[in-house]
């Protein structure tokens, strides 16, 4: 059961390709109702039914929050990942019933703020076009910083420079264009919060110069939604349920779970909301951590996982599910 | 010390050096021996960045210790409201970066909490230590006035002259303790006044 991840049935009222690796998808209530109300930040998980597979993926709504009339997301192809994002590249076209989640936002804008500072990378705009969309109708101060491969694979710098101006500042790899980090973080003035969103590396850069330069981690907020990584298939017993179960290649452990028919409760899928934590009852092996949530020393002390994003190799792995 | 009773109660740290490019110290009386003390915990050439602003109180103590730190900037003040306005300045001047240190009594770390509250900083971001006198802030709940260095228990608004409660209900945005009227149902009432905030 998906704590807090009420279904809702939508159809797909349009597909626009916006670059060679990015396509947007349009949902709309299958009722023709309003959409529930969302943050800037929100995700919803859209339902993939690939065949006999079922993906169950997080993506950034990057609509308007003022407008709800549909959700939209971006999607970036994948070419050797999983198969979610090819799913929706390949299969999914307009006027297809699909199934996506209730918004929740784990990367919500703290509205006391002064001003708000936004760094994105590649596909990590696109958060940032929703909280841009609802800070400029409440006249917010932000400012965003985007860093892109080239010009072309710039998702929405056309429309975010059309639409905000010298407030979007663009930074093209190609051009060997790079944010100068400590200058940008240091000229702040008091009570600006920091959001980032993009590649682990950058992700990890901002935050660390941040904290270096003293920005309190209260005001320091980041979204990295982990795809599940594949690896070497094992074989999990989850001793609540009595049963026992392998987990392939290309499916997450939680994945494998709700394939037998057990429903952990989760959010994200990403490794960061920590709603599906799992208790591991006994092990005989390696863990593989992927996840942003738990702490180093849970990591070692071999007796939690997350079951989104994280593996094992070894003998055994009995869990508390 | 300063127990937790009610979630709103302020509870205070221990000073401790924060990552920053700047560290700005208010302090009050004893307060400033929050600041020795975390002096010795400091990198070297920590209070090269640092401003330190001090209230000495009646006894004038402490101004001494304070120097030797060499801090870039030192400024004593004979009261709050008189470096109100020059926090408020150095506040409104100031870039993320820069790190709050408060210490000393409640109505000091509450009143300097309070404005670096408006100028956007988040209370969890400000390190505190409370040191001296449990003198309270107090707001009355029925006239709305603040009585300062509030000691005893009941006590008397110096506004509207009721007989309140010293409640451990804290507001930081005024940066004082609720004081409900405690005879309410009968005036004639009244009860002991002991002094516990001291």
């Amino acid at each position: 059961m998906s704590t807090g991840t009420t279904k809702l049935d939508v159809v797909v009222s349009d597909v626009v390709p916006v670059n060679d690796l990015v396509t947007r998808f349009h949902f709309r209530r299958r009722d023709g109702e309003l959409l529930p109300t969302f943050s800037g930040g929100a995700h919803v998980v859209v339902e993939m039914r690939d065949g006999e597979r079922t993906r169950l993926n997080p993506y950034s709504l990057m609509g308007s929050p003022l407008d709800t009339r549909e959700y939209t997301i971006s999607v970036r192809r994948d070419d050797v990942g999983r198969g979610g994002s090819l799913f929706m590249h390949r299969s999914v076209k307009p006027g297809m019933e699909m199934v996506v989640s209730y918004p929740v936002n784990l990367f919500s804008l703290d509205l006391r703020a002064r001003k708000h500072l936004m760094l994105a990378g590649g596909i990590g705009i696109t958060p940032f076009m929703a909280q841009t969309a609802q800070l400029a109708a409440e006249g917010g101060n932000f400012e965003l910083h985007y860093t892109c491969r080239t010009a072309s694979l710039g998702t929405y710098a056309d429309v975010l420079r059309e639409r905000y101006d010298r407030r979007v500042r663009l930074y093209h790899d190609d051009l060997d264009e790079r944010i100068e980090l400590d200058r940008l973080l240091s000229t702040q003035p008091l009570g600006t919060h920091l959001y980032v969103c993009g590649p682990a590396g950058m992700i990890n850069w901002v935050r660390d110069r941040a904290a270096s330069l003293g920005w309190p981690a209260e005001t320091v907020h980041f979204e990295h939604f982990a795809a599940p990584q594949p690896g070497l298939p094992f074989d999990v017993t989850l001793a609540v349920s009595g049963k026992t179960i392998r987990v392939d290649e290309q499916q997450s452990l939680l994945e494998a779970i709700e394939a037998a028919g057990v429903d952990p409760p989760y959010l994200c899928r990403g490794g960061v909301c920590g709603q599906c934590e799992t208790n591991v009852i006994s092990s005989d092996g390696k863990f593989i951590h992927n996840d942003h949530w738990l702490s180093e020393e849970e990591h070692r002390s071999g007796k939690k996982i997350m079951p989104c994003v994280s593996r094992f190799e070894g003998q055994s792995l009995v869990l508390e599910r | 010390m300063a127990a937790k009773s009610i979630i709103s109660r302020p509870v205070y740290g221990t000073l401790s050096p924060q990552p920053g490019k700047q560290h700005l110290f208010i302090a009050d009386a004893e307060g400033a021996l929050a600041i020795a003390e975390m002096a010795e915990r400091a990198p070297p050439g920590f209070f090269d960045d640092a401003e330190i602003v001090f209230i000495p109180g009646p006894d004038g103590k402490h101004i001494a210790a304070l120097e030797a730190l060499k801090p870039a900037q030192f400024h004593q003040a004979p009261s709050f409201a008189s470096l109100l306005p020059r926090l408020r300045q150095t506040l409104a001047n100031a870039h993320m970066g820069v790190r709050l240190y408060l210490s000393g009594t409640e109505g000091l770390i509450g009143q300097a909490m309070q404005v670096a509250l408006e100028t956007g900083i988040d209370h969890t971001s400000i390190q505190t230590e409370h040191r001296g006198s449990l003198a309270r802030r107090m707001q009355c709940v029925h006239c709305k006035g603040i009585t300062e260095n509030v000691t005893t228990q009941p006590a008397t608004c110096a506004h509207c002259g009721l007989l309140l409660l010293v409640r451990d209900h804290y507001s930081r945005r005024i940066a004082a303790f609720q004081g409900v009227c405690i005879n309410a149902e009968d005036r004639s009432e009244i009860p002991p006044m002991e002094e516990i905030f001291r």
